[in-house]
């Protein structure tokens, strides 16, 4: 219980930052609502909807990787993640607390996001929008570890777009199959497999990630 | 309590922390100081487990929930109260009854007045001042702290004093400092790093 508590306690503080600060929702809102409307735009009008089903994931990820990007900020201001490294908690609960309050800002931006999709494209139907909360889950795990390692470089807003793109794809993959398939399920099955599996690997390496 | 033996830290060519041998007993003192770059920082990095050694031996007889730390950077955030942090911190230290020992500090170093405001807004000093708090929140049994007067006004200074004078002989200190002669009555050893 204690472990989930300070899991809970690390995701507060986050949630608790941004409501203060708001240095990264209203960035993250603008962006993807300004990218659907360019994609609107940009697609030719009779287009295939297949297309502007992509165009939404490319829009996802894109976003999260702009919230992944400041996802450890307040930690690298006056060397409070060295302060969080040295309390005899778990370090695994760090990583986890921040994956939840991440995963807490992508859903907010999606409930809009989605519905200006819809509006602005075609609607989703549930296997879609099972596959975004499933490719949050991943995208969540998987971005929150890369950024933690990109956090300690000078050239992190270099370094994280290229440790995490390439391992977003499979993400990406599952995310446009349960999106357009007459058949999701295997889909979702595929993107659960790959949050299992890349959550257990990120949760027993974070310790590695902030050790020297 | 520590035991180091040819420890020694080196970034890539350069070295950090020359080989390095001393011994602090539990309950004891022990000021290191160096002119600016000999390895005082490193040292301490080194003691708390943020950094680790590449050549040498190190034995530190506590745990991280028996270390309190105190280092350049206050390692707190800007956008929480001092309440707020120290809370934070107090749960991940599992600190019996926090809310109250986190009152009593802020109390003692002069900050339950601003408990409430982000410290952002606070002055160096006093952050300086609540990152002390924040070291002594779990009541450390080894307290290593890199410079603790920087920053701090005559009063700030003189609490901290008071609080070292408490802790000596029951706490383990290991601290860096440019003025050895402030701590000189209650050092039980002194280290000087070239």
């Amino acid at each position: 219980m204690n472990y989930l508590g300070d899991v809970a306690a690390l995701a507060r503080k986050d949630l608790r930052l941004e409501l203060r600060a708001r240095d990264t929702l209203p960035a993250m809102l603008l962006f993807v609502l300004s990218t659907l409307v360019v994609f609107h735009f940009a697609l030719p009008s009779g287009a295939d909807e297949l297309a502007a089903q992509g165009l939404l994931w490319v829009a996802l990820v894109f976003t999260a990787l702009l919230g992944l990007t400041r996802a450890w900020s307040p930690e690298r201001e006056d060397g409070a993640l060295d302060g969080l490294v040295l309390a005899p908690s778990d370090r695994s609960a760090i990583w986890l607390g921040k994956s939840a309050a991440v995963f807490v800002f992508l859903v907010a931006i999606e409930l809009v996001a989605l519905p200006a999709f819809a509006l602005f494209f075609s609607p989703l139907d549930a296997g879609a929008v099972l596959g975004v909360l499933l490719a949050d889950v991943g995208i969540c795990a998987v971005g929150t570890l890369l950024a933690a390692m990109a956090a300690a470089s000078r050239t992190r807003e270099l370094i994280l777009p290229l440790l995490f793109l390439p391992l977003a794809i499979p993400l990406i993959v599952g995310g446009v199959g349960a999106s357009v398939s007459t058949d999701p399920g295997r889909y979702l099955a595929f993107l659960g497999l790959y949050d299992a599996v890349f959550a257990i690997l990120c949760w027993a390496s974070f310790e590695y990630v902030v050790s020297e | 309590m520590i035991s180091a033996r040819g420890l020694e830290k080196r970034y890539g060519s350069r070295r950090a922390l020359r080989p390095l041998d001393f011994e602090l007993e539990r309950g004891g003192f022990l000021v290191v100081t160096g002119a600016n770059g000999s390895g005082k920082t490193t040292l301490l990095r080194l003691v708390v487990g943020l950094a680790a050694p590449t050549g040498g031996e190190l034995e530190v007889g506590a745990d991280r929930a028996g270390l309190g730390y105190l280092g350049h950077e206050p390692l707190l955030y800007r956008d929480l109260t001092a309440l707020e942090n120290l809370d934070l911190y107090g749960r991940l230290y599992r600190v019996p009854e926090r809310r109250e020992r986190a009152g009593m500090l802020l109390e003692r170093f002069g900050l339950w007045d601003v408990r409430a405001e982000r410290v952002g807004s606070y002055s160096r000093g006093m952050v300086q001042r609540l990152a002390l708090c924040r070291a002594l929140l779990h009541d450390p049994e080894l307290l290593v702290l890199d410079e603790p007067f920087t920053a701090l006004d005559a009063e700030g200074a003189d609490l901290l004093d008071r609080w070292l004078r408490e802790l000596a002989g029951s706490t383990t200190l290991l601290l860096t400092t440019h003025d050895p002669g402030r701590v000189k009555p209650l050092a039980s050893a002194r280290l000087a790093l070239v």
